[in-house]
């Protein structure tokens, strides 16, 4: 599997770690509430087909996010993390 | 049928023109006391515990594709209670206890093989981490051996023990720890299953689950709707997309562990052993293929294969502890859908909705945990109270905080653990 770094292009998935689904991005207010942090850090809609998750790419210390097929391991797209979706 | 080794001998001169299918093939009827969602190992293990223990009959298992054909076919066999945290290691003990009375009680043989199981160190504080894991297991009731350097040679002379990276400085031996034949379990479970009355109905995928009032009423499938008085979910790999039938998001991340097997060999490894310092595990089986995996591909997937850097790792472990595996041909590969939690601990445990019940998030600890999931899922399913060695692998643990179970103390990420 190879990811696009938004600055390097093209690379290897060993250059990366991946760190969940792309909610960690939305991070909750702190008084959001039990359920709202619940959500956050274990709930997950863990879809057979396309999800967004949140990597890092190593070399250049890149946060991007990926939109990727859990089930055939495509990648339609991705962005650096600081990009919100247009 | 009752199987024996008579049996055997009779069959065999007459030509085997008496064996039967070993379970019918009924038409689902259209309601039961309790419908069982997922015909892998835990499903069928429920259901035989709801027959046998609470006398529950008018229970159906549904199944998507074949029995067994899930996880429990896809698995690397290993049975063992070494787990440290209070809520797992008195569950993994009791499902021990159920495993070695299986073959006897399922009149089936499931191939249970008690070799031994040993977790190599490396390092002096490995050696102190695993002489407190020892320590719990003896506490738990069961069996733990520290091997010193020269204990491990002895059982295992084939390993590097002088690399010089890491060098082999000893290990933990669980003599009951071992193996079993994968496929057999949940044969043997699901013949028993069958013989007490319980319909297993193949072919049959649930496509919703109806609720009214916050009650589950039944659950609708590609064989028509079938009402229920209780729903049990028994799906793991594919709890998500089961549990989203009924509104609901699960703590659970989708991950693949990949498994590898050999060429047969000539007998060489007696135990199941473990890498300390790379994700590599092996034992071989009796048709002689070394039988060895490693870690997560560390991505959400649910390809049921995985990807090259993680195959690459597992045999650069392998070549690292036992450099004789590398004259072994690799025969096949697969993976297995994990329902990796973000504590590494599994839930068996009711659903907001009434009637509707869990059992789910085995991370890559489910084919072990097959006998004593199946016992306290059908205790939790008859009696509406968790059962006493499964009372901690509660759903609401991530949401307050309290009795999470992190073997490893990795945190709060799902594929981690």
């Amino acid at each position: 599997m190879r990811l696009t770094c938004p600055h390097c292009g093209v690379r290897d998935a060993r250059e990366f770690t991946y760190r969940g689904h792309a909610i960690a991005l939305d991070r909750p207010a702190p008084d959001a509430g039990e359920s709202a942090w619940d959500d956050y850090l274990h709930n997950r809609e863990n879809p057979a087909g396309w999800t967004e998750d949140l990597w890092y790419h190593t070399p250049c210390r890149t946060w991007l996010v990926a939109e990727r097929n859990t089930v055939t391991h495509a990648i339609r797209a991705t962005r650096a993390a600081s990009e919100r979706p247009s | 049928m009752r199987y024996s080794g008579l049996r055997i001998l009779a069959e065999g001169v007459t030509g085997n023109r008496g064996w039967r299918p070993v379970w019918r093939d009924p038409e689902p009827k259209p309601a039961y006391d309790i419908v069982i969602i997922g015909g892998g190992g835990h499903g069928l293990a429920t259901a035989f515990y709801l027959a046998r223990e609470h006398g529950l009959t008018n229970v159906a298992v549904l199944e998507k594709g074949y029995l067994g054909g899930g996880n429990v076919g896809r698995n690397t066999t290993i049975v063992r209670a070494n787990y440290f945290l209070p809520g797992n290691s008195e569950f993994y003990s009791h499902s021990l206890k159920l495993w070695e009375g299986l073959e006897a009680e399922l009149n089936y043989n499931v191939m249970h093989s008690q070799r031994g199981l040993i977790n190599l160190f490396h390092s002096d504080g490995q050696r102190d981490a695993f002489v407190r894991r020892g320590n719990a297991m003896a506490i738990q009731g069961d069996d733990a051996i520290l091997l010193d350097r020269d204990g491990v040679r002895r059982h295992l002379p084939y390993l590097d023990f002088d690399n010089p990276r890491f060098p082999v400085h000893g290990g933990l031996l669980h003599p009951r720890g071992g193996t079993a034949r994968h496929d057999a379990v949940a044969w043997g479970y699901a013949r028993g299953a069958d013989a007490r009355g319980v319909d297993l109905i193949q072919n049959c995928e649930v496509t919703g689950i109806d609720i009214e009032n916050g009650r589950v009423t039944g659950v609708r499938t590609t064989r028509g709707a079938i009402m229920a008085k209780k729903v049990g979910i028994v799906v793991a790999g594919r709890s998500g997309q089961v549990a989203a039938m009924a509104g609901m998001r699960l703590p659970i991340e989708s991950h693949i562990l990949q498994a590898f097997v050999t060429e047969g060999l000539k007998p060489m490894i007696d135990h199941v052993v473990s890498f300390g310092m790379g994700h590599f595990y092996i034992s071989q089986s009796d048709k002689g293929g070394l039988v060895f995996g490693g870690d997560l591909d560390f991505y959400a997937s649910y390809a049921a294969r995985g990807n090259l850097p993680m195959k690459e790792h597992v045999m650069e472990a392998a070549m690292t502890l036992m450099p004789a595996i590398g004259k072994a041909k690799v025969l096949r590969s697969w993976g297995g859908i994990m329902d990796m939690t973000p504590d590494g601990s599994p839930i068996i445990d009711r659903s907001p909705v009434e009637g509707l019940y869990l059992n789910c998030g085995w991370c890559y600890g489910g084919f072990k945990a097959v006998p004593g999931s199946g016992y306290a899922f059908a205790h939790l399913l008859a009696l509406d109270r968790p059962h006493e060695t499964a009372a901690r692998f509660r759903l609401d643990r991530f949401r307050t905080g309290r009795g999470l179970m992190d073997e490893e103390g990795t945190g709060s990420q799902h594929n981690l653990h």
